[in-house]
Order: C-alpha cells, then sequence, then structure tokens
C-alpha cells in the first residue's frame, strides 16, 4: 500500500489516465535482471534457469531482460555466476540512449550502486575507460562490489564532486560520452519503494535540482564536442527535469536531441506552474508507471556543440 | 625517480602499474608483469595473450588490480579495474572474481564438482575430497551447467580436503543441480 502524502496529486494534470496511474503506482514491481553479456548470453541464461527450475518471463521490448517469478534473483545459479544482475526494466534506458561504443572514454557521474554503470561496461565490450564516479564511500564500495561481480575490467571507481569535477590524472581531458542519472526525489521509485515520498518535501526538489544542474553542466563541459550526454531521472518533478534541461540550454553550449525510446512514452512538457521552458524539452523522454507497468522515469539525450571531428587533432 | 634514495616502498594509498619485469622493478617486493603472466599460465594453463589488453596495478600490500587499458601511474582512485590476485605471500591467491572472469580458460588444477558438491561449495562449506590426485594449493573450482563448465571460485585444497575460500558475500545457498 502506497502513502504518497499527496505528492502525486501535482502530477495528475500532466498524465493521459488518472486512474491507470494511480493504480499503477500502488502494485508493487515484478523483480527484474538483466543479463550481463560479459559474461554469458541471455540464452544460456535462460537455458540454466531451465535447468535448476527457475520461473521466469522474457521480457519483449528487449532480450536481456528476464522478469523473475520469485522476488529474490539472489539464490540462483545464473546470478551466483555473475551472468545476471538486478535492475529494473525502465532503469535500462539511460546506459541505451547514451550507447556507448567500445574504446572509448564515458563518465558515469553518480555511478554507485552501480546498475546502469555496468550496463555501460557490457555496451563498450568491457574496453576502453569508463570512469564510475560517485560522492558517498558506502556507495561506491556496493558499485565496486557489483563491477566484480560482473567481471568488469574497464572501470575506473573515482570519488569527487561531480558538480566541479577533475579529470587531472587521466591523460586525457575529456569524454566521449557522459550519463548523468542524477540524484532526484525519487518519485518514480514509488512502487519499489513505497515510502519513497514519506520525506518529500518542495524544499528537498529545489535543493536537489540545484545539484542536477551543476552535474549537468560540468558534465557537458567535461564531453567533446560532438559527444554525447544522456540526463536522466526518476523523478515526474518538472523542476527536476525539463526545468534542469532548460537550464543547461542557456547555459552551456548544447542541444537536446531525438532518440528512439523502446517503451510506451511521451514527450517532455513546456509549461509548468506558470513557467516556460526550451522548445527542445520536447525530445526528452517521459515515462509513466502505467504506460508500461514499470517505474516512472525522465531521460533527455544531449549533443555536445562544437565541431565534433578534425579540430581537436588540430589542437593536439 | 631521485639518485641518492633508497627503492621507494609500497604507498597503500595509490595503484602503481606493475614493472614489465625485475629489470624495471623499483618498489621492493612487488611483482613485475613477467612472473604474474607466469604464475596464472603455470598454474592454470591461461595463455598470457589473455591479458594482453589489461595492465597490472598494485594497491596495498600484494593486491593486484586488471585494468583493461592503460592510464598514468600512480593513480589515486577507489579502483581501477579489478582485483585479480594476491601477491606477497607465500602462495600467491587468485581472486573469486578473476577466476570466474578468466576461469574458464585454465587447462590445470581445475576440479569438476558433481551437483551436490558444487552447491556445498559455493555456500562456503568445506569438504572432503580424498579423489583430487593433483596438485595441492589453490584450485578452480567448476560445474556443469546446461551442459558446460563453469567455475565457481577458489578452492583450497590440502590433505584429502577442499576448502571453499568463497568470499561471504558471494557465499550463497543455491539449488543442487
Amino acid at each position: 500500500m502506497n502513502d504518497d502524502d499527496g505528492v502525486l496529486d501535482r502530477y495528475v494534470p500532466l498524465v493521459d489516465d488518472e486512474a491507470a496511474f494511480r493504480a499503477a503506482c500502488e502494485r508493487p514491481l515484478p523483480s527484474v535482471v538483466r543479463v550481463n553479456t560479459l559474461a554469458a548470453d541471455a540464452d544460456r541464461v535462460a537455458r540454466a534457469f531451465d535447468a535448476e527450475g527457475t520461473d521466469y518471463e522474457r521480457v519483449d521490448w528487449h532480450d536481456g531482460l528476464f522478469r523473475m517469478a520469485d522476488r529474490s534473483p539472489g539464490t540462483t545459479w545464473p546470478y551466483a555466476h555473475g551472468w545476471v544482475h538486478g535492475q529494473e526494466e525502465v532503469s535500462c534506458l539511460p546506459a541505451m540512449a547514451l550507447d556507448p561504443d567500445p574504446e572509448t572514454r564515458v563518465w558515469d557521474t553518480c555511478a554507485a550502486p552501480g546498475s546502469k554503470t555496468t550496463q555501460l561496461a557490457a555496451m563498450m565490450d568491457d574496453t576502453g575507460t569508463l570512469v564510475g564516479n560517485d560522492t558517498s564511500l558506502g556507495r561506491l564500495s556496493a558499485l565496486r562490489h557489483n563491477a566484480e561481480r560482473l567481471g568488469v575490467t574497464n572501470l575506473v571507481v573515482d570519488q569527487q564532486d561531480a558538480r566541479n569535477y577533475s579529470l587531472n590524472g587521466f591523460g586525457f581531458d575529456e569524454f566521449d560520452a557522459t550519463l548523468v542519472d542524477a540524484p532526484c526525489s525519487c518519485e518514480g521509485t514509488i512502487r519499489k519503494n513505497p515510502d519513497a515520498l514519506e520525506k518529500w518535501t518542495m524544499h528537498h526538489v529545489r535543493e536537489v535540482a540545484g545539484i542536477q544542474k551543476g552535474i549537468l553542466r560540468r558534465a557537458v563541459q567535461a564531453t567533446r564536442p560532438g559527444g554525447t550526454v544522456v540526463y536522466s531521472t526518476c523523478t515526474f518533478a518538472p523542476e527536476e527535469n525539463e526545468a534542469v534541461l532548460d537550464h543547461v540550454l542557456r547555459e552551456e553550449d548544447c542541444e537536446v536531441v531525438d532518440w528512439d525510446c523502446p517503451l510506451d512514452s511521451v514527450s517532455g512538457i513546456t509549461e509548468w506552474e506558470g513557467e516556460t521552458f526550451d522548445e527542445q524539452v520536447t525530445r526528452a523522454t517521459r515515462v509513466y508507471p502505467h504506460h508500461n507497468d514499470t517505474g516512472g522515469f525522465f531521460l533527455a539525450k544531449l549533443r555536445v556543440g562544437g565541431e565534433a571531428d578534425g579540430d581537436e587533432e588540430v589542437a593536439a | 625517480m631521485s639518485d641518492g634514495e633508497g627503492a621507494p616502498g609500497n604507498d597503500g594509498s595509490q595503484f602503481d602499474r606493475l614493472p614489465a619485469t625485475a629489470d624495471d622493478r623499483e618498489v621492493e617486493g612487488r611483482a613485475t608483469r613477467a612472473e604474474v603472466l607466469e604464475w596464472w599460465e603455470t598454474r592454470f594453463g591461461i595463455p598470457p595473450e589473455t591479458f594482453e589488453g589489461h595492465t597490472f596495478w598494485e594497491k596495498g600490500k600484494g593486491k593486484l588490480w586488471a585494468f583493461a587499458g592503460d592510464l598514468p601511474s600512480p593513480q589515486e582512485r577507489e579502483g581501477v579495474g579489478m582485483t585479480f590476485l594476491r601477491t606477497r605471500q607465500e602462495h600467491w591467491k587468485p581472486t573469486t572474481t578473476a577466476v570466474r572472469k578468466w576461469g574458464h580458460l585454465a587447462t590445470e588444477n581445475v576440479i569438476e564438482l558433481s551437483p551436490g558438491e558444487a552447491t556445498a561449495f559455493a555456500a562456503g562449506h568445506d569438504q572432503d575430497l580424498p579423489e583430487w590426485d593433483g596438485d595441492w594449493g589453490y584450485l578452480i573450482a567448476t560445474h556443469d551447467l546446461a551442459g558446460e563448465q563453469v567455475p565457481i571460485g577458489v578452492g583450497l585444497y590440502l590433505y584429502d580436503e577442499l576448502r571453499s575460500v568463497v568470499p561471504k558475500g558471494y557465499q550463497e545457498e543455491l539449488p543442487e543441480l
């Protein structure tokens, strides 16, 4: 039973079907695992689940996702071998939007505990340099454990404030791609954590929005011209989503670009409580819990401005 | 390194690249890349080319990490790649994670466990296994999963006993296949 203290009321004007939205927010989420392609492919995982008698359902929109009948995938052989990792369906979107190439340099600004980081590592075929940064040492130890468990070797784990992140010591001074999966008010996770909104306040939303703007600006600055930055949150609050994008579009050289979201979704909004945002935010993606029976999510893909190729070589 | 000073010590707060060979060694007691490659090949038959794309690093006393690429040394970070070998002790010890990543390439000192043995091993239990007639010491324990042998972790074989050295955080009560 959820107790959102009326927080979700403010988003009713945004959703197409209030009853379905509220009903979805009150249903618990199924336990989902993502296949770690560094260790096994999806069919091998399926054969192993079959061999041990573990029930699952393959997710139709993503070959490497399994919905588990039992809520604790930890007690299965594929999990013990690091072939799968617990990760909600909707949380797979940011890495898919970033779509990093092998042998590139990628920065995950708020990486811990690492489900998206390890997904990025797998997409990079465990090559190149993936920097997983976070501020909290406790969360970083979870990130390290998860990366080791999944056999990731291209990850550098770093502890800095992402808002003024320094690349000193790496031997390079910009990234090809950066993920900002920002700390947020987490309204979209209410199906997983029914008490997620107990401490929700407008003050916290404004405070965290300031941090999000700082991290996203630094992410654009630290990414090469033509490179990609993905911004994501698990909140519905426009203050933490479109307003943050609007801010970075004004302050930094970048643009919001289209991407094909594989889940049912709607566009970002250009008006909220008397404020208007840059038209480009309509290219952002809002995923509501009732659209695909997942958690809630927000995501935008940005292209960093400037000449993509040639200039760096001349400069070097 | 400046002249007139002794060999620098091992600084536990940073990651240092391993020297290529003994001739390049500046830090006393530090393993070399050549020794590490030779150890994996001699002990488990894992060919040196396996690690061609990886650089090796030491942080702390004898804890080695493998990173899929190159970076300037030293690195003051919380992690550089993955832990894969413990040195600076009489018998070098592979990590559970390294054995799970590269153990399928091993041809020596691999012990194939029955379903019941595999389940006990994964839960962290030691067991009597008098039928092993290979080397004593650290072994790679595997089991059959969906038609293929898969490494579970590191075992220590001594006196007819296979000790599970699967770390607590990786121990699980798993179904018997």
